[in-house]
């Protein structure tokens, strides 16, 4: 990079580059479109399967466009109420659980032994997606709901702990040390030095894994843990289009007012 | 000095009745709830879940290491999946996110277009749209590829307008003023101040995504989620713990790997 100084009398000026070492740079972008070259080749395209399942298609692409809220109505709305109601439970399960853990896993206020055992399972949780852990469940206790709570029970322990703990390290101790010279006991230091620091982010985070576990409980179905994937997951299997489309707009609009309800409470919070 | 009230409470009454109103409607919803799940539970089952999964454990050990051999290509894959899908998204959300952005959008009906577009995206996870692209691609990697980008592109887009519509407009004006053209204009002083959300979101994504593409597998668009539908379905678990063992030193590297890269460039 040039200096724009009178007495250079160099007025070019070029944008500063990311990565400053010339030779860094060059090799860097260089690996980088090799991988991408790379990765293409070994991508093994059959374009002769695309063109025959596009056309094959075209008859699925029109079902999508034409969805049919008719003919599965039953069973769409009883997968959504299960949906909901194990997303609701979960989440509950999911709170309370997290919250010994979140504070085990802060590094201010916990013992070693004890954070490296949170952060343990911090990392197992967050490691595997929801259907990997919902195989598991629906292994272990069969198919059904139960396995779909238990299961994004598990997956919201690791990301509600997770940032929780990282809430509880920023504290601000000053508080703490004032409400401790007033003379109160442990449960006061809580109610009025800790959880007033922690508790709107707390209950932001919850809704936020409310309508993540929303979501989730649409896929874990797919491989039998209850919920609106089950029978998504059926009409795929039927070739029925126009229900599967009319199950996914059912889904989209549910998302969409499932954060129109989080950002109220945000807002509300603020 | 005139007479101090020192009864201070934390919550005015009022407010203390509210809370108790709103914690009541929330337990009765959680039983209410919970009962509908209770009566769709097989029990004994459950009750027989400790000691079955207890034995699961068992017959994982010991592990069938050498398996570990022939779960390179399909780590490549998903690896693949990831990086690709997270890069196809990221071409795409450069544009849906100039449509969506306030200030840069051309026109209000193309915004909606874009949103429209982002929530689509955001609501449908990566397995969903894995299974419609396996019916039209046929299975392989291409078919996670786009699933994954799919999925990501709401995910980045959505980040990136919103960083878009914070900008700072005085510099924006600082450069059209030394006759700038619009594309000068955008590139000198809008992309320098998204630039580092932007890699932030981007390499965020990518982290996410290497977990989403261990699983797209199951549904037959390529990756490890192959490996582990065929190790779970014929019960051969010294295989899976060795495919469990794998993702979760893949993703621990991703985040490892995603830390640094944020932490270099931001």
């Amino acid at each position: 990079m040039t200096l724009l100084t009178e007495s250079s009398g160099n007025y070019s000026w070029q944008r500063p580059h990311l990565i400053k070492n010339k030779n860094k740079r060059a090799i860097i972008y260089l690996l980088a479109v090799a991988y991408i070259i790379f990765t293409f080749i070994s991508l093994k395209i059959d374009s002769q399967r695309i063109i025959l399942g596009l056309s094959r298609s075209q008859k699925y692409f029109a079902d999508f466009l034409r969805p049919d809220f008719i003919s599965r109505w039953n069973s769409i709305v009883d997968g959504i109420l299960e949906s909901l109601t194990m997303t609701y439970v979960a989440t509950v399960f999911g709170i309370i659980i997290s919250i010994p853990f979140a504070f085990g896993a802060a590094e201010n206020i916990s013992p070693k032994p004890i954070y490296y055992l949170s952060r343990a399972v911090i990392v197992i949780s967050r490691s595997f997606q929801e259907v990997v852990i919902a195989i598991f469940f629906v292994v272990v206790i069969g198919f059904g709901p139960m396995a779909g709570v238990l299961t994004l029970t598990f997956s919201s322990i690791g990301f509600l702990s997770k940032l929780l703990a990282e809430e509880i390290e920023d504290i601000d101790w000053t508080q703490v040390e004032a409400v401790k010279a007033t003379g109160a006991s442990w449960p006061q230091l809580m109610t009025y030095a800790i959880l007033p620091q922690i508790l709107p982010r707390f209950i932001g985070l919850s809704v936020y894994r409310l309508d993540i576990n929303f979501r989730a409980s649409a896929v874990i179905g797919v491989v039998g843990a209850g919920g609106i994937g089950t029978t998504l997951n059926a009409a795929f299997d039927r070739y029925e289009f126009d229900s599967a489309s009319a199950i996914l707009i059912v889904m989209i609009a549910i998302v969409l007012l499932g954060e129109l309800f989080s950002s109220f409470i945000r807002k509300k919070i603020k | 000095m005139s007479k101090k009230n020192y009864n201070w409470q934390l919550k005015s009454t009022l407010r203390i009745l509210k809370e108790i109103l709103f914690w009541a409607a929330g337990i009765w919803l959680f039983i209410y709830c919970w009962n509908i799940i209770s009566a769709r539970t097989i029990w004994p089952f459950v009750y027989d879940g400790a000691e079955q999964g207890s034995k699961l454990l068992m017959r994982m050990f010991p592990p069938n290491w050498t398996y570990f051999l022939d779960l390179l290509r399909p780590i490549w894959d998903t690896i693949t999946i990831a990086t690709l899908g997270t890069l196809a998204a990221i071409l795409l959300s450069l544009f849906v996110a100039f449509l969506a952005a306030e200030n840069t959008s051309p026109h209000p009906l193309l915004r909606q277009l874009a949103l429209l577009i982002i929530v689509t995206s955001r609501s449908v996870s990566s397995l969903i749209w894995a299974i419609i692209l396996v019916i039209i691609l046929g299975p392989g990697v291409l078919a996670g590829i786009i699933a994954i980008s799919l999925r990501s592109v709401g995910f980045v887009s959505k980040l990136l307008y919103e960083s878009i519509e914070e900008i700072d407009r005085k510099q924006v004006e600082a450069v059209e003023a030394t006759g700038a053209s619009k594309f000068s204009a955008l590139i000198y002083s809008v992309v320098p101040q998204v630039f580092p959300s932007f890699v932030g979101t981007a390499v965020y994504r990518w982290d996410i995504n290497i977990r989403e593409s261990t699983v797209v597998g199951l549904v037959g668009a390529g990756g490890i989620g192959l490996q582990l539908n065929e190790a779970i379905l014929g019960l051969k678990w010294p295989d899976a713990i060795i495919i469990f063992m794998m993702i979760l030193s893949l993703v621990l590297f991703s985040e490892l790997f995603s830390a640094k890269i944020r932490k270099t460039l931001i």
